[in-house]
């Protein structure tokens, strides 16, 4: 019962929203490039479908590679920092300074780096500054995350340090690092858009390189398709991460 | 060290920054196969002295001696400590795994341990499916399965219910007449002392210092109906009246 209102309740909200904004629009009769109606932006979604459906690929494609990418990196810098706290230390500032710098100053010499006919490197880059800082402090919060009981169980036993990381440290990290990492997947779609507008071109045609290209041409039912097709990714994603760390929190648990 | 004696303190002494001392000066002979609990208010030191004799901790002054070698000392701390994501068998031959031996003999010693505590069924559960009871049973059985000459119990039952805890101080003593290791178990719970030890230790409140002892008559393990006998009534009452003295005098 509860169960469908929680799927019935929002459909139908978002039903009575699109409705008064396709009434509101032809009553006014609101110029479909400054805002086009609902109906339009779907029947433009399913127009361009097949170019919308390449263009979500993309995205996801390169959102993905960012993530995994970063996902090593920051595991990697992750067991390094808390393996002494030296390493942690001097990697501090680093990681505090890529989370501050807004990413959009280093738009474009990342498009200088990457040269004219690679844009898709610079905006996979975007895309890996933007996710790094969450998915790395998460693993290293997760790895100082011990139990100190066990800490203390290992010490008894005379531990070895590897056995400690391995044994104890890496498992205990699991909740944490999730977190981190589902942060990290958000962003690495928000470096993914950004990284496409400012830099997208030839071989980085995704979602938000359609969004641009169709308001450059004044097609705003095209643009608001790509939209809702980017919405509609971000939340697929979004939700499938979540079923993921669901399911692997609760086998960490054992129940 | 005197003969026979598995682990000591002698002239200890601990001192934290910011608290000061804590424990101390403290002399303790724990003989081979004898059971003695340690009693005293709160932040009187008994667990300190279990670090100590655990060798989880150093003194500020005097000497510890004990069993060093891998697995020669174990421990059943307040909780159970159990690694959520590894199974009940996986957790009981950590201490087995972690001192080099292969993962087979010491699953199967564990898996024996844990039919010793009376969990052969739940050898593939993990902790979060366990009740209280028997993750602390799971927590003694690591504990056993590397057959310690010294086992210290840190409060092991404070968080169970009583007809648990009674249970589990009756395993504990059945467990121990197996191979009769020597047992340190510090308690605030008068009678659960007099139950379970040879021999009771009263300590002062902080710093903590030794106030008195008291012997403990009767075998052990405890024949059914102990806790109605004369001597455990007598005994229990000789121990209240030295903790309350040891409450009054001043630090």
């Amino acid at each position: 019962m509860s169960r469908w209102i929680g799927l019935l309740a929002p459909t139908l909200f978002v039903a009575l929203l699109l409705a008064i904004w396709e009434g509101l629009c032809r009553a006014l009769s609101v110029q479909s490039y400054f805002l086009p109606t609902p109906s339009a932006i779907a029947i433009a979604l399913v127009q361009n479908a097949p170019l919308l459906f390449v263009s979500a690929w993309r995205t996801l494609h390169t959102a993905l590679t960012a993530f995994v990418v970063v996902g090593a990196l920051a595991s990697v810098s992750a067991l390094a920092a808390a393996s002494g706290k030296i390493v942690e230390a001097s990697f501090r500032p680093i990681a505090v300074l890529l989370q501050v710098t807004p990413i959009i100053s280093l738009g474009p010499l990342f498009q200088i780096w990457a040269g004219i006919d690679h844009p898709d490197r610079a905006v996979v880059s975007l895309a890996c500054v933007a996710a790094f800082f969450p998915m790395y402090s998460g693993a290293l919060a997760g790895l100082h995350s011990a139990d100190p009981e066990l800490e203390r169980l290992f010490d008894l036993y005379g531990a070895t340090r590897w056995q400690r990381m391995t044994r104890l440290r890496i498992p205990s990290a699991v909740p944490q690092a999730m977190e981190g990492f589902k942060v990290g997947l958000g962003l690495a779609l928000v470096g993914t858009v950004f990284g496409e507008i400012i830099a997208g071109a030839g071989g980085a045609q995704g979602l938000a390189w359609r969004i641009q290209e169709a308001s450059h041409r004044m097609e705003m039912a095209k643009s608001f398709a790509a939209l809702a097709a980017l919405a509609l990714m971000a939340g697929v994603l979004h939700a499938a991460f979540q079923a993921l760390e669901r399911r692997l929190i609760a086998w960490w648990r054992g129940r | 060290m005197s003969d026979g004696a598995v682990a000591a303190l002698e002239a200890a002494e601990v001192d934290y920054a910011g608290r000061g001392r804590v424990l101390g000066p403290v002399d303790f002979h724990l003989e081979a196969g004898e059971i003695v609990a340690l009693v005293g208010p709160s932040g009187c030191g008994k667990s300190t002295a279990l670090r100590l004799l655990a060798g989880l901790e150093a003194p500020t002054k005097g000497v510890v001696r004990r069993a060093a070698g891998r697995g020669e000392t174990a421990v059943v701390f307040q909780s159970p400590t159990l690694a959520p994501w590894l199974s009940a068998t996986a957790n009981v031959a950590l201490p087995l795994e972690l001192a080099g031996v292969a993962r087979r003999p010491a699953r199967e010693r564990a898996v024996e341990a844990l039919r010793r505590v009376g969990l052969a069924d739940a050898a593939a559960a993990r902790p979060a499916q366990l009740s209280g009871g028997m993750a602390m049973r799971a927590s003694l059985a690591r504990a056993l399965v590397t057959s310690p000459k010294v086992l210290l119990l840190d409060e092991p039952f404070a968080a169970l219910d009583e007809i648990t805890r009674r249970q589990l101080a009756d395993d504990v003593l059945a467990l121990w007449a197996e191979h009769r290791p020597a047992i340190v178990f510090v308690t605030h719970n008068v009678e659960e002392a007099v139950y379970m030890a040879g021999r009771v230790i009263v300590m002062t409140p902080g710093p903590g210092r030794i106030a008195g002892e008291v012997a403990v008559e009767g075998p052990a393990p405890r024949p059914a109906g102990f806790r109605t006998t004369e001597t455990f009534r007598h005994t229990a009452e000789r121990l209240s009246a030295l903790l309350h003295q040891a409450m009054g005098a001043p630090a």
